[in-house]
């Protein structure tokens, strides 16, 4: 790999400020590590954070739960708190990856990971999110595993994170040093003409944590893979259900494994919203969602698949099978 | 436990890569970014002039070695470039790191043409080749297939595929090269220490004697470290170059394209039957790829040779030289892919002739080999049915697919044959007493993780009618009688044969007086000649069972079985891990593991691990291997079949059955997918 400097920085301040040029920020290393090895991620400078004061999860006063940028995987999949009112987001984190990689890996980390499609991270192939305007040699290459929802001529990629789905479902921010909150829903991007960004931030922005809102709907996780762990989300959904009298009073669905960012699925949402709980309104929604999915060449499986998974997983959430609350 | 199994646990075993070499340098490959074509230019002076870089190998500077049966040993002797991601430089450096980093950055420039990769059944270019691996005619034939085929009561007429897997051992091929006083040693991580020595030599016009290889653990090779790579002659020349001891290995990505593969297969299946599934005629053709490199030709229709009774077959091969690299042995080549499509085959009749899966077979079952005439020197193949029909519940099975229903899940069990040749080569063995009471047995054997060296310290200790704490038995060296590699199977049969008559000679010798020290040798060169003719192989019967998910076409697979006839198991605690070991790689084969080909490009793209896939724990689940004793005289003094292999070769056919049985759908093509299930569900 490129030569590179190291340090650690003590506080977010001093993080933010020796953040220049081609630096970047080092929490588990899990992806970045990976990603410089391979030439794919060439920094000058590595500021770790690992070491800041974020690594607490907390409630506050108004009841949002707080966790911070730099709590690992492990860590929060296993917290209490999280585990009896966000179960969508504990079992979203032990989806993913392997129980190493989720003790090294940091909540901020884990956010802002690369699309794992194979062309960005071969430095021999064309692709415009790692070299912008060599081409997207997915489109019309290998697109088992990429997008049919949000893609443009420029990018078919899908982010990979399971967490950053969860999430999304819940409404939950990232709080920045020195900038206002960022709702999740304006962090992450589509590819639109520039794949280069995966996220709204400015260079030497930092996450010092994430903010989820008071819960109050039982929510599930589900996740659709070749192998039975340790693999990426084909498809993945994170769905919060809120019923009563046998109507949907509330829902947030979201998707991973079919956008460039964890996909909100706000059409079904709306669709549903006041609609009889029942297997039928679930499948016309998510059938709704589907409605502006554009397959690529190997990947048409993933829109009967995300149909099927949203209906399933809304089913289980009203017949009771869904996590508390 | 295993007689390395403290070293291993503990971490002290050590691996090629691991040995501590003074003043070593670090070697590092540039792959070829595009191909076919040539290689025009190597801008090395602007590498060569970074810190801590010694010296960077191309064509244009690199020894001459003498020409060897395998092309992909030619490293750096022409400009050209075969196929994208063969090796066409390397750096060496002073560090690991700057030798890495000098290679991302070294520019080569290439003239390519357009690489022509895809395997299809209409290439004009298809041929026939002389023979297939190893020395098998590449057609056969007896009768009138055709006519037959057409007078046949119930037909199946099927083709099956196959894609190009990966070996993936979890240790790299991975070399450390020294010479010192005009001879070679390498450290290296390969299958038989003898024949990378006599290799070795040859490319560097050396006498045998010169070149000593040491490879006393091997993290796994599959067949893909039966023969030498490129990795060992890269290490060896960067070490003359420079004049320093040299550690190179491959990365992940870099075995994609450098240490062998399965060629992907488009087998035609053809079988025809009277209307109680007695077959009349099995025909078998089978269209795969070669490089234009060096002709690898997988003996895929080689079992439908000798599995099942028809007076009328046929079997063909026919390859496609295409712009990729050189396919070669991956665990049971032939075997795995061949046994693949002719046990979906025999379902598919069983189902349509009505009959069961396992009286299908049994009804099929032939008296003697039935393209050869020869007796079986034993075959079980009926009695591990049987006896897996019983442990798995098979008798009360309802044959009707897609019925079985729990919640959002399908149902379904399935049945395959396996085989797999009881092979044997010469080997040389010695064997010495110590006045102390112990016992030094030398072999040039290697273990790669299969328990090798335990397996030949019971078979010394039984022979020398002593315990096996006073038996040592040395492998893993050149420098130690020679040795076949551990592939086909034969490792324990061939190593065991010498290694018990080299006892038993020294037993006699001591009995008869002798007085330690004392050594005696052996070398069953005439012995193995002077077997009879018999047909010899291993059978077994692989039994799964499949869940399929409604909603998102997952499969998994709850239990597996796998009853084998292999003649006598030596060790059971280590047959049962090769067994299992095989069974879960079926699984893989199954359910997961695919290269992907990008024919714009010609690589594999989903070149690591995150991306081609293996199982994992999780995918493994109730997992059982048993057997049945089998006493054979006509082996070797052990009376063992061989064992490393055949847990592999039935797995993906009882998987895929399982899964016509669970859901009415027969895919033809591995992997079976959720895709591929949610498609035609």
């Amino acid at each position: 790999m490129r030569p590179f400097a190291y340090e650690r920085a003590t506080t977010a301040g001093a993080a933010r400020a020796a953040h220049t040029g081609d630096a970047a920020y080092l929490g588990g290393g899990t992806n970045l590590v990976d990603l410089m090895r391979l030439g794919v991620a060439v920094p000058d400078r590595l500021i770790d954070v690992s070491g800041l004061a974020h690594d607490r999860i907390e409630r506050r006063d108004d009841g949002a739960i707080v966790i911070g940028a730099g709590v690992r995987n492990s860590d929060l999949a296993a917290d209490r708190t999280v585990r009896a009112e966000l179960p969508v987001l504990s079992q979203a984190v032990l989806a993913g990856a392997s129980g190493q990689i989720r003790n090294q890996a940091t909540t901020g980390g884990n956010l802002l990971q690369r699309t794992r499609c194979p062309y960005f991270q071969d430095v021999t192939k064309p692709c415009n999110k790692r070299e912008p305007g060599s081409g997207c040699a997915a489109r019309d290459g290998e697109n088992h595993n990429h997008a049919i929802l949000g893609h443009t001529l420029t990018c078919v990629a899908t982010h990979p994170s399971d967490m950053a789905v969860a999430l999304t479902a819940l409404d939950a921010s990232v709080h920045l040093h020195g900038r206002d909150p960022l709702p999740l829903a304006e962090l992450y991007r589509l590819p639109h003409d520039d794949a280069s960004r995966d996220t709204t931030l400015a260079p030497g922005d930092l996450i010092t944590a994430v903010e989820v809102p008071p819960p109050g709907m039982p929510s599930a996780y589900r996740k659709v893979r070749e192998r039975a762990s340790y693999a990426f989300a084909l498809v993945s959904a994170a769905v919060a259900l809120d019923v009563a009298d046998g109507a949907v009073r509330g829902c947030r669905i979201a998707l991973g494994g079919v956008a460039h960012r964890p996909w909100r699925a706000y059409r079904a949402e709306r669709l549903l919203t006041g609609m009889p709980a029942t297997e039928e309104s679930f499948r016309r929604a998510a059938l709704a969602e589907m409605e502006n999915a554009e397959p690529l060449r190997d990947n048409g499986y993933k829109v009967p698949l995300t149909a099927n998974l949203v209906c399933r997983t809304l089913s289980d959430l009203a017949s009771g099978e869904g996590g508390r609350p | 436990m295993r007689v390395e199994g403290r070293e291993k646990v503990t971490g002290t075993a050590r691996y090629a890569y691991e040995y501590p070499v003074a003043g070593a340098a670090y070697a590092f490959a540039v792959q070829a970014a595009a191909g076919p074509g040539r290689v025009t230019a190597v801008h090395d002076e602007e590498v060569l002039a970074l810190p801590g870089v010694i010296a960077v190998l191309s064509h244009r500077n690199a020894p001459a070695l003498k020409p060897v049966e395998d092309g992909e040993l030619a490293l750096f002797q022409s400009d050209e470039v075969a196929y994208r991601g063969q090796v066409v430089a390397a750096v060496v450096a002073e560090t690991l790191d700057t030798a890495r980093e000098a290679a991302r950055l070294l520019r080569v420039d290439y003239d390519d043409r357009p690489p022509k990769v895809r395997l299809s059944p209409g290439d004009p270019g298809l041929y026939k080749p002389e023979e297939v691996n190893p020395s098998f005619p590449a057609d056969t034939g007896q009768g009138d297939p055709d006519e037959a085929f057409g007078a046949s009561a119930v037909r199946i007429d099927a083709t099956y595929t196959t894609p190009a897997e990966h070996n993936n051992p979890m240790e790299p091929h991975a070399t450390i090269a020294e010479w010192r006083d005009g001879g070679l040693t390498l450290h290296d991580s390969n299958q038989g220490a003898s024949t990378v020595a006599a290799t070795l030599a040859e490319l560097f016009d050396l006498e045998p004697a010169q070149v000593r290889v040491v490879a006393p653990h091997v993290g796994g090779g599959f067949g893909s470290k039966g023969t030498p790579r490129p990795n060992v002659v890269l290490a060896a020349m960067a070490a003359r170059v420079t004049g320093r001891p040299v550690k190179f290995a491959f990365t992940r990505q870099q075995m994609f394209a450098t240490t062998g593969y399965r060629t992907p297969t488009i087998q035609r299946v053809r079988l025809g039957a009277d209307a109680d599934g007695t077959l009349t005629t099995i025909v078998h053709e089978v269209v795969e790829q070669t490089s234009t490199v060096r002709e690898f030709a997988e003996q895929a229709a080689t079992p439908t040779r000798m599995m099942y009774r028809a007076p009328h077959r046929r079997t063909a091969h026919r390859l496609a030289r295409l712009d990729v690299p050189t396919p070669s042995w991956m665990r049971a080549p032939g075997e795995t892919p061949g046994m693949f499509a002719l046990e979906c085959a025999m379902d598919e009749l069983a189902f349509a002739a009505g009959v069961d899966p396992i009286e299908l077979r049994v009804r099929n079952e032939p008296d003697t080999e039935p393209e050869s005439g020869l007796p079986f020197s034993s075959r079980n193949l009926v009695a591990c049915l049987r006896r897996g029909a019983e442990l798995f519940g098979w008798d009360d099975r309802d044959p009707a697919p897609s019925v079985r229903r729990r919640g959002r899940k399908m149902y379904g069990t399935g049945v395959a044959s396996a085989t797999y040749p009881a092979n044997l080569s010469p080997s040389k063995a010695t064997a010495a007493a110590a006045p102390d009471g112990t016992f030094t047995v030398r072999i040039a054997a290697a273990d790669i993780g299969t328990g090798a060296r335990t397996a030949l310290t019971a078979i010394a200790a039984e022979a020398l009618k002593t315990d096996a704490s006073r038996v040592t038995v040395e492998i893993g060296d050149s420098a130690l009688p020679k040795a076949p590699l551990a592939g086909g199977s034969m490792g324990t049969a061939s190593w065991g044969f010498a290694v018990t008559r080299a006892c038993e000679a020294l037993r006699a010798d001591l009995d008869g007086g002798a007085s330690p020290p004392v050594e005696a040798s052996a070398d069953t060169t005439e012995e193995v000649k002077a077997r009879g003719d018999y047909a010899r192989h291993a059978f077994g019967a692989q039994f799964a069972e499949v869940e399929v998910d409604v909603d998102t076409g997952e499969i998994r697979v709850p239990r597996m079985l796998g009853v084998f006839a292999a003649g006598r198991i030596v060790d059971p605690q280590r047959a049962r891990s090769q067994f299992i070991g095989g069974m879960t790689m079926g699984l893989g084969m199954a359910l997961m593991e695919e290269s992907t080909m990008d024919e714009r490009f010609g690589d594999y793209v989903n070149h690591d691990l995150a991306q081609y896939h293996v199982p994992a724990c999780a995918d493994v689940r109730d997992i059982d291997a048993v057997w049945i004793e089998e006493s054979d005289p006509h082996l070797n003094p052990m009376g063992t079949k061989g064992i490393g292999e055949i847990g592999i070769v039935g797995a993906a056919a009882a998987v895929a059955n399982a899964l016509h049985h669970a859901t009415g759908l027969r895919l033809r093509d591995l992997p079976l997918t959720p895709a591929a299930v949610l498609t035609n569900l």
